[in-house]
């Protein structure tokens, strides 16, 4: 797995949130109170805050670290290799398109490359509005509806590169207001 | 039958998406309306299998088989089914609409299957115990708490010969044996649910068919070998699957299945799921191991094998979840039974999930032996839209493919590695005229670079270097000494690969040399992709014989790439076309031409 993000990039809670941490923070204690006394809690508790707050920010991941008395090298390394998680805030609708390898042969790839035209973003990217993230995904169990693109957790089928802007046009906010975070 | 009509409701994956709790709830509404709900039982399963006519309603007794239904259909299949007692014609399986086929054994999708993995999905709601139970569901696990020895179950699982169903085929009895003779105080049963091949979806169809065949086995395999805790390692991205197991250990719990003093025996056992977080090389078992320790999931050397060292360094046995479900059917009905189906080389049956250019794609269980020709053909139905077979491909990204010459090759884990591919954990991918090998193969080859950890440089430095080569190739640069380079880099790959995962991620490349050396060549000498694929080799032009000027090509182009007059011949600047192939899609005059 590329280490796409550097360790010390990692951007913190106010940059992104505008929030302090002593919000958050308390719930963070609350989950890995949950996992007090578990064997390798660490990746289930980066799960559980990341399930919360939509990614990691430094400043929480600097507390896990501390709470669990692992060092902020070892979790940092730990969220740079899995892919499930990340370090920068999503869009409001995450876009996964399937690039299994069913969806690869049905056309999956032109696929992609039309949302990417049509959202001007490339995979791993979020719209200036925050409005939509996309990202790839490995085979939906879906693959005789192939090619499959699912937004948030609507699956679309046998999904056309001619018909991509009208997919994604019910997700759109009429408004366009890029202020909200989630 | 108690009720009149049982009516079950595909809850699978692929039919869920296709709005089967609608379904399930439209039924449920009419049946309230037309006053029959005393009368009906509607059970929501797991996957039929028969994906690609998605979503499926099962009636029984009639075993009238509908496909494609949609929530609104329900109340003709109420009115009509239920209370008149008349199927629904137009919403029966067939594959010419004039004679219907009415009955799930007419239909070919299932005729060669036999199903032992898959026996329960599609039968029973696998939110429901009691179903499971009603089946001879955890009839296995008492058998082996009361009547049968340890050793007794080693030697059944012996004579079975069940070999692991997770790719490598490894004699499921020796792990066991290895795991019970360690002495340990503590040792561990691990599921491996994290199913990586990215064209495939067995296990999660198994999970969320029949979540309980798993806990049983697993279970099993913990009073056999001394085990007491148990932990299913699932991809988070299986949220239905996930859910499925939680209420299937409760419900085991409650029923004193799971947990302390299993059936009274005095034997404890519990069950724990860890959510993969996103690599594929976890579905190694040392990476996977690591990663349940909260490490990043990197492979170590082996030996020594988890089965002597592993989680925490304790004797671990670790299992695919097809490899489990196999279990509790091998205690019930014997080895010798099981020994019976299949070959030589693999007894039982394997799963498959056939997808690509196939008419009938869905997840297929055959008896090993059975033959490529069978699966593709009388079970999948050909190739969708008539097209011309090219090859199949099994194995992943770890494996090769099979050309139209050795489709009659029965197979199992010797024949399909004789033939340079593998088992794999049973993608099988069909590929038309319309694919191009060296498209897909590139495609595989991404996926294995993406994916490797990093960790040895074979793996690392190797597999980017093929990739350079073919995007090279398939851009048109390529040279002839470039062939023999891969040869030589994917060699090396898989003598000094760490792991598995870079030993096998040159067979693709490997396997399509020997089979498809023209395609190479048509892209380095023509600089051709005859399949019209690769981009860099290819041009779109408007056929003005058949253009007819209805500008609908002109409409979509995302980049005004075409011009012309309505009722007029269009034309393509190639200087501005960036070769989308929506033109191509759009036009129903078959007018754009891919050259
Ligand atoms: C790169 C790589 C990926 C693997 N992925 C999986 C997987 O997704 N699922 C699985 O069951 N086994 C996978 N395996 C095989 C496991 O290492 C292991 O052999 C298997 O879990 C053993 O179970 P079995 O004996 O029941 O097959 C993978 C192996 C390698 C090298
Ligand atoms: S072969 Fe690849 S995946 Fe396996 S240990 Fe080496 S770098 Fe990691
Ligand atoms: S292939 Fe795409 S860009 Fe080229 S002419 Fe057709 S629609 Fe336009
Ligand atoms: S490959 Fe896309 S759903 Fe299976």
């Amino acid at each position: 797995m590329a280490e796409s993000v550097k360790v010390e990039h990692i951007p913190s809670l106010k940059q992104v949130h505008e929030m302090q941490p002593s919000e958050i923070l308390p719930v963070i204690d609350d989950i890995i109170a949950q996992y007090k006394g578990t064997k390798g809690a660490l990746i289930p508790v980066l799960q559980s805050a990341q399930n919360l707050l939509g990614y990691l920010p430094k400043d929480i991941l600097v507390h896990i670290s501390e709470s669990l008395h692992i060092p902020y090298s070892e979790v940092a390394g730990v969220v740079t290799f899995y892919s499930f998680f990340s370090t920068v805030p999503k869009g409001r609708h995450m876009v996964r398109v399937c690039l299994g390898t069913a969806c690869y042969v049905r056309g999956g790839k032109e696929v992609l490359e039309a949302i990417s035209r049509d959202l001007k973003i490339k995979v791993g990217e979020t719209t200036a509005d925050r409005q939509f993230s996309l990202e790839i995904g490995r085979c939906f169990g879906a693959c005789g509806l192939a090619p499959v693109v699912m937004i948030d957790e609507d699956v679309h089928q046998r999904v056309k590169p001619s018909k991509i802007h009208e997919m994604l046009e019910p997700y759109r906010d009429a408004e366009g207001d890029g202020h909200e975070n989630h | 039958m108690a009720f009149r009509n049982y009516i079950l409701v595909c809850g699978g994956t692929a039919c869920e998406s296709s709005k089967a709790d609608a379904i399930y709830e439209a039924l449920m509404a009419e049946c309230n309306a037309q006053g029959v709900s005393e009368e009906v039982q509607i059970v929501k399963t797991g996957c039929f299998g028969f994906c690609e006519q998605g979503p499926i309603v099962k009636i029984l007794p009639e075993d009238s088989f509908y496909v494609q239904v949609k929530p609104e259909d329900a109340q003709e299949l109420i009115a009509e089914h239920v209370v008149k007692g008349r199927e629904v014609k137009r919403l029966l399986y067939s594959k010419d609409p004039v004679k219907r086929h009415a009955k799930v054994e007419d239909i070919k999708f299932y005729q060669k299957q036999y199903r032992i993995v898959l026996r329960n999905c599609g039968f029973i709601d696998p939110e429901n115990i009691e179903e499971y139970i009603a089946r001879e569901g955890y009839a296995a696990l008492e058998k082996v708490l009361f009547s049968m020895s340890k050793e007794d179950v080693i030697e059944e699982l012996k004579t079975a010969g069940l070999r692991g169903r997770g790719g490598a085929g490894f004699p499921t009895w020796m792990k066991w044996n290895f795991t019970k003779q360690a002495a340990s105080e503590e040792k561990f049963i691990v599921c491996n649910a994290d199913e990586g091949d990215p064209g495939a979806y067995m296990d999660r169809s198994t999970l969320e068919g029949d979540p309980h065949s798993v806990l049983e086995a697993m279970t099993i395999a913990g009073h056999t070998v001394g085990a007491q805790k148990g932990l299913i390692y699932i991809r988070a991205e299986y949220p239905l699957a996930i859910h499925r197991l939680e209420i299937a250990m409760k419900q085991a719990r409650e029923y004193g299945l799971l947990g302390t003093d299993i059936l009274g025996s005095g034997f404890d056992f519990d069950i724990e799921i860890r959510l993969g977080a996103g690599a594929f090389v976890c579905g190694e078992e040392t990476a996977l191991l690591a990663s349940i320790e909260g490490r990043r999931g990197m492979p170590v050397p082996r030996p020594p094998f988890p089965a002597v060292k592993g989680l925490w360094g304790k004797p671990t046995v670790i299992n695919n979840v097809e490899t489990w479900a196999n279990i509790p059917v091998i205690i019930i009905k014997g080895g010798d039974w099981f020994s019976q189906i299949g070959t030589q080389d693999s007894h039982g049956t394997k799963v498959f999930a056939l997808t690509g250019k196939i008419r009938n794609s869905g997840l297929v269980e055959v008896p090993m032996g059975t033959t490529l020709r069978e699966i593709i053909y009388d079970i999948g139905g050909g190739i969708a839209h008539d097209k011309a077979f090219k090859a199949v491909q099994t194995g992943g990204p770890s494996g090769g493919v099979i050309t139209k010459d050795y489709l009659d090759t029965p197979i199992d884990f010797g024949s399909l590695s004789k033939l340079g591919s593998m088992m794999g954990s049973g993608g099988m991918i069909v590929m038309d005229e319309d694919d191009c090998i060296v498209d897909v193969v590139k495609f595989y080859l991404n996926f294995s670079v993406d994916e490797s950890c990093g960790k040895c440089s074979p793996c690392r430095i190797g597999g980017r270097s093929l990739a350079n080569l073919l995007e090279k190739i398939t851009k048109g640069n390529g040279e002839m000494a470039d062939i023999d380079r891969m040869r030589e880099i994917g060699e090396a790959m898989k003598k000094a690969s760490l792991c598995a995962l870079g030993q096998t991620a040159p067979n693709p490349i490997l396997s399509t040399l020997h089979y498809f050396r023209d395609e190479y060549l048509a892209h380095i000498i023509d600089k051709k992709c005859p399949a019209g694929k690769c981009k860099s080799l290819i041009t779109y032009s408007i056929n003005p014989e058949k253009c007819i000027g209805c500008t609908a090509c002109a409409r979509k182009c995302p980049v005004g790439a075409i011009s012309g007059e309505r009722r007029a011949v269009h034309k393509i600047d190639p200087a501005a076309c960036i070769k989308c192939g929506v033109c191509f899609e759009v036009c129903k005059f078959g007018a754009v031409d891919v050259r």
